[in-house]
């Protein structure tokens, strides 16, 4: 990795990012002002319920979204360079080399036709300048090295012949065969039994170390961010409602949305705490409300949250809130003016 | 493997003996018979020549002998012309399967890139043609499409001539007979095609850097072609075994003229070798589908 000058850009940094898809009934906006930096090596953990907008910010980040979707606004700065000016082909050479991600379900995003080896091989080529057999025995490190038994038979062999877990597993070593800065994880373990999920999200920790990735993990799951992120995004409506440090997020929520969400998941503590669900359901994109995307559903709702969009306020260490309740409470600290 | 080959085998030997057996008594189950021509024939003659090719024995055992005969290779002379019938079928053969051959190649690789293009080009104009093409020629009946070639490309233009021996006159033939199939399959390629490029495995192969027309003819169209194998195989036998309408209008001795003319004639051992030989094409070509399918798509297994 480059040695560090005095003032390098953050690895990643999205900024005002808004991405819409055009469909028969409008223009969908999936993506609403949606600003993070990721650190070289770090994760970066993005919750959120279906329709949030998570996994349409990490395609808009891979530009691999459907035909009709498309970045609007906003900027995508990879080491300082805003890839959304990237022409097909560097972003051909930015997917897989720079950035690479793995999917919800390993069961359909492997091609059933190709052997797995043949797969991973072509993640090698398409990159570097490598012969079959070199590209090969990549393969083949990249298979024992996800905790692959036998990777010379799995090499050989087809999806189909594979498990789920050891799908992911291959989508990994796929993902990682060209030894990327960024590994994007959409939904990686919500289409996997509980035991292999926890086996999967050690062995991209394990990874993590030993390649100094920095990974971007896409979930519904609070459990699964827990367990792996350094820095959340809480997203709703397309919008964050809260970012900050995984400790702020999870003892010091700040949008009514996020403590919605802590409040209905169990806890090992307290067992016979009754869970509350949030209620209504997620809001429609084609519908979006004029103010707070979330006070339909929110207990606290007052006047202003239909009225106006909560600005993103700084809380102390380094935490943003885009919730009403803070500038009511007086609870948000002045940020000193830009650097 | 080996043991699915010989059951498809055994299974297909079951089905031409059945096909032999309903076409025998078929045939004879029509009033009349291949000596009731409309210059009559004396009773003397007439008797004499059932009794040659063994018409006067029961039916049941007309049909052991004429097995018989058949499991020997012998499959007998044709009642209207006294030519030897393996000789006369090779030879039609050979003419359809020249014609029907080339047309064949022809529907397949044109069509698989017609349908690749209409998928890419989705709602476009290049799709809209394609598919407005395709319509035409699966719509307009052979008779029709073949007499038009005829009066506009030899008749009118004079670019081609009506009939001679060289290959020049099978241009015509070959396009009115792959009218249909290339029609057919640009639809099925384009309608699979589509499928597979929005399956979940095609956002993997563009996330991994690879470039579009990798994930197109790479990724994309080995999954679209599976659909396309299965139309191919009984394709494939129909068109080498000729076509009637075509060979009709172009004046092509081949089978397909061939079977019809046996039928009208009421040539009993010709009817039935055809028959035979229609059906073992048929299930030949079927069985080279499903493994050919099976070499396409791994997740097929063939037991």
């Amino acid at each position: 990795m480059a040695e560090n000058t005095a003032k390098k850009p953050p690895l990643l940094q999205v900024v005002d990012l808004h991405t819409s898809f055009t469909t028969d009934k409008g223009e969908v906006q999936a993506v609403n002002g949606v600003s993070f930096t990721l650190e070289e090596g770090k994760t970066l953990g993005i919750v959120g319920e279906s329709g949030s907008g998570k996994s349409v910010t990490a395609y808009s980040i891979m530009q691999i979204l459907e035909q009709n979707g498309h970045i609007t606004q906003g900027q995508i700065l990879f080491q300082g360079n805003d890839i959304t000016h990237y022409s097909s082909k560097q972003m051909q050479d930015f997917r897989g080399k720079k950035c690479s991600i793995i999917f919800q379900d390993p069961m359909t995003s492997l091609n059933p036709v190709y052997t797995v080896g043949n797969q991973i091989m072509e993640a090698v080529l398409v990159h570097h300048e490598k012969s079959k057999a070199e590209a090969r025995d990549i393969a083949i490190n990249m298979l024992k090295l996800v905790g692959i038994n036998d990777a010379e038979r799995r090499f050989k062999q087809h999806p189909h012949e594979l498990s789920g877990g050891m799908r992911q597993r291959v989508m990994i070593a796929m993902a990682l065969a060209s030894e990327p800065w960024i590994l994007i994880a959409d939904e990686p373990t919500t289409a996997l039994d509980v035991t292999i999920q926890a086996q999967i999200l050690e062995l991209m920790q394990e990874l993590q170390q030993k390649l100094n990735m920095a990974i971007i993990i896409v979930t519904h799951d609070l459990g699964v961010i827990a367990q792996m992120a350094d820095e959340i995004v809480v997203m709703y409506g397309g919008r964050i409602c809260e970012r900050g440090t995984a400790d702020e997020i999870f003892y010091h929520p700040a949008h009514e949305y996020t403590k919605g969400l802590l409040r209905s998941i169990p806890s090992v503590d307290n067992m016979k705490e009754k869970l509350v669900p949030i209620a209504g359901t997620p809001i429609n994109l084609l519908n979006m409300p004029k103010g707070c995307a979330f006070c339909a559903r929110c207990d606290n709702a007052m006047k202003i949250c239909l009225e106006e969009v909560p600005p993103e306020l700084p809380l102390p260490d380094g935490h943003y809130a885009s919730c009403w309740m803070n500038v009511v409470n007086h609870n948000y600290v002045e940020e000193p003016a830009d650097e | 493997m080996s043991k699915y080959l010989v059951k498809r085998i055994l299974l297909a030997v079951v089905s031409v003996f059945v096909i032999c057996l309903i076409t025998f008594f078929a045939m004879n189950a029509v009033p009349g018979g291949p000596f009731n021509s409309e210059k009559a024939l004396t009773p003397a003659v007439k008797a004499t020549l059932l009794e040659r090719f063994n018409l006067d024995k029961p039916i049941g055992q007309q049909f052991l002998i004429y097995m018989r005969n058949m499991l020997h290779g012998d499959f007998g002379i044709s009642l209207k012309t006294g030519r030897d019938i393996s000789g006369t079928l090779l030879e039609c053969f050979a003419v359809s399967a020249k014609i029907g051959g080339i047309a064949a190649l022809f529907a397949v690789i044109i069509g698989v890139i017609l349908g690749a293009l209409a998928a890419l080009f989705r709602n476009k104009w290049p799709d809209r043609l394609i598919i407005f093409l395709t319509t035409l020629f699966t719509a307009m009946p052979s008779f029709v499409f073949a007499t038009l070639l005829l009066m506009v490309f030899c008749i009118q233009l004079k670019w081609l001539p009506v009939w001679d021996a060289s290959n020049r006159s099978l241009v015509l033939p070959v396009i009115a007979l792959a009218a249909y199939p290339t029609a057919y399959v640009t639809r099925l390629t384009k309608t699979s095609m589509l499928d597979a490029l929005s399956q979940d495995y095609i956002r993997t192969a563009r996330s991994k850097g690879v470039s579009t027309v990798k994930v197109i003819f790479k990724h994309a169209l080995r999954n679209a072609l599976i659909p396309v194998i299965t139309y191919v195989g009984p394709m494939l036998a129909y068109i080498l075994t000729g076509s009637l309408v075509v060979e009709n209008i172009f004046s092509i001795g081949g089978l397909g003229k061939q079977f019809v003319q046996s039928i009208t004639n009421r040539d009993y051992p010709m009817i039935m070798a055809t028959t035979i030989f229609l059906a073992v094409i048929m299930v030949v070509m079927n069985l080279l589908s499903d493994i050919l399918y099976k070499v396409v798509d791994p997740r097929i297994k063939l037991d």
